[in-house]
């Protein structure tokens, strides 16, 4: 194959997971979805693969898991009643299909009222409130608080680094195990109840270098996207994090 | 000219940043104080929640048979001015770029579960959904319609999420009982919760063996 065509993936949207293929195929065939005649939708849903690869669609791994399993209820189907293998769930005789009945129902359900919602939405976006700007006054604070540059950032961070060599115990014995979008969650749930907290703390607890780092661009990000804001009281003096509320 | 109970409330709504509760113009009121003219206010001190109530559907009564247009809207847990749908190409094009875009699919259905399991994990909605659903939570994360709301117990300690004010507001929901479907999904919830609970009885040894994996013909 062309390796520029090999190259050229496109990503499906029209069905955004296995369940809606299920959902579209149980649809589209008419039939009962607490009835599912699993073989017929076991061949349409393989030859919907098959077309999506055909497509050069990148087909995502749920869909082949979801492939597996309705071969595996397919084959369950064949054996009879009383050769069924009883599942750790130890009721006997069990419908095979009916753990994945019970998932696409609930799924459509959720499916259901996300419809409602994006109507909500729409409705909504029509509606406008009270838009109230700012007075241009704030409430005085305490000490005026200075923007923090982001040379000051690396300073304080750079600060961080020595003192966590200085730390006897701080040697790299673990593979990293820290995404900055993890810290970003991380930093937001320290803060969930509180508007704001000093540099030093978002790094008290970090394990090893690597952490530190990884804490320092999850600051940087959340920075970015206005989520918080850092401010000092006096040049070179502590940074204060803010929530941008 | 004398101060009406139903004049301070519209005055707290009219500069209102977000949808006030009951309690909050409750509080307002009781808390309020004037330094000149101290009389004035002393009146409304004791006002309770329900006159607030009575008062709060007057005014809302007054917005429509007045046919103004603006309306007093329930919302999010408190009540709100907010603009009729009938000006919105016009307001539209006033406030353009602060309205942001409407939210795809897989958000909306993300955050219908997440509104009504939470707290719920990652791996939990992406169980019901049956796809990864990192992107998503991550940009629900940033628009601030979700938040982390503490972590499970579960094995490795995830991260649990739940919806937000914000959540309501973009929704114009009065709160979560307003999702729809919420008492059906919910209860379906509860159900399994109970079943699972049932289902805790040690298995017993007589099942046999796993099965083996099937090969498709």
């Amino acid at each position: 194959m062309d390796s520029v065509e090999a190259d050229y993936k496109v990503k499906l949207e029209v069905f955004e997971g296995p369940l809606d293929l299920l959902l579209y195929l149980i649809k589209k065939e008419e039939v009962d979805i607490y009835d599912i005649p699993i073989e017929r939708i076991t061949n349409q849903y393989m030859e919907y693969l098959s077309l999506m690869k055909l497509l050069n669609l990148e087909v995502a791994g749920e869909f082949l898991v979801m492939a597996a399993t309705l071969m595996y209820i397919k084959s369950r189907m064949l054996l009879p009643a009383d050769q069924q293998v009883t599942d750790a769930e130890g009721e006997e005789g069990e419908d095979p299909r009916w753990e994945l009945i019970r998932q696409l129902v609930e799924y459509k359900k959720f499916k259901d009222a996300a419809l409602q919602l994006g109507r909500r939405e729409e409705e909504q976006s029509h509606l406008f409130p009270r838009q109230v700007g700012d007075l241009g006054f704030e409430s005085q604070p305490d000490q005026p608080l200075a923007e923090v540059g982001i040379f000051d950032l690396i300073n304080a961070f750079n600060q961080v680094l020595k003192k966590a060599s200085e730390r006897e115990d701080f040697r790299e014995i673990f593979e990293e195990r820290f995404t900055v979008s993890d810290k970003i969650e991380e930093i937001l749930y320290t803060l969930r109840d509180r508007l704001e907290m000093v540099f030093s703390e978002l790094f008290a607890n970090a394990g090893s270098r690597a952490e530190v780092v990884v804490t320092f661009l999850a600051l940087l990000e959340l920075i970015r996207l206005k989520r918080l804001r850092v401010q000092q009281v006096e040049a070179f003096g502590e940074i204060n994090v803010t929530k941008v509320v | 000219m004398t101060i009406e109970l139903k004049q301070i409330i519209e005055a707290l709504l009219f500069s209102a940043e977000r949808p006030l509760s009951l309690k909050e113009i409750r509080q307002i009121i009781a808390e309020a104080t004037d330094e000149e003219n101290p009389g004035s206010i002393e009146g409304f001190r004791n006002v309770r929640e329900a006159q607030i109530a009575v008062v709060l559907e007057e005014i809302k009564v007054e917005f429509d048979t007045q046919l103004r247009s603006f309306q007093l809207v329930e919302i999010a847990g408190g009540w709100r001015l907010m603009s009729r749908p009938e000006y919105a190409p016009w307001l539209k094009k006033l406030l353009d770029e602060a309205r942001p875009h409407r939210l795809s699919q897989p958000a909306l259905e993300t955050l219908s579960i997440v509104a009504l399991r939470q707290p719920i994990s990652r791996a939990d909605v992406a169980g019901i959904r049956g796809v990864e659903v990192d992107g998503v939570i991550r940009s629900l994360l940033e628009r601030d319609l979700i938040t982390i709301t503490g972590r499970s117990d579960a094995p490795g300690k995830p991260l649990l999420y739940g919806t937000t004010q914000r959540f309501l507001e973009h929704f114009g929901l009065r709160n979560l009982d307003d999702m729809p479907k919420a008492t059906e999904l919910r209860a379906q919830a509860a159900a399994l919760k109970t079943a699972e609970a049932k289902a805790t009885t040690p298995v017993s040894e007589n099942e046999g063996q796993a099965p083996t994996t099937p090969q498709p013909n």
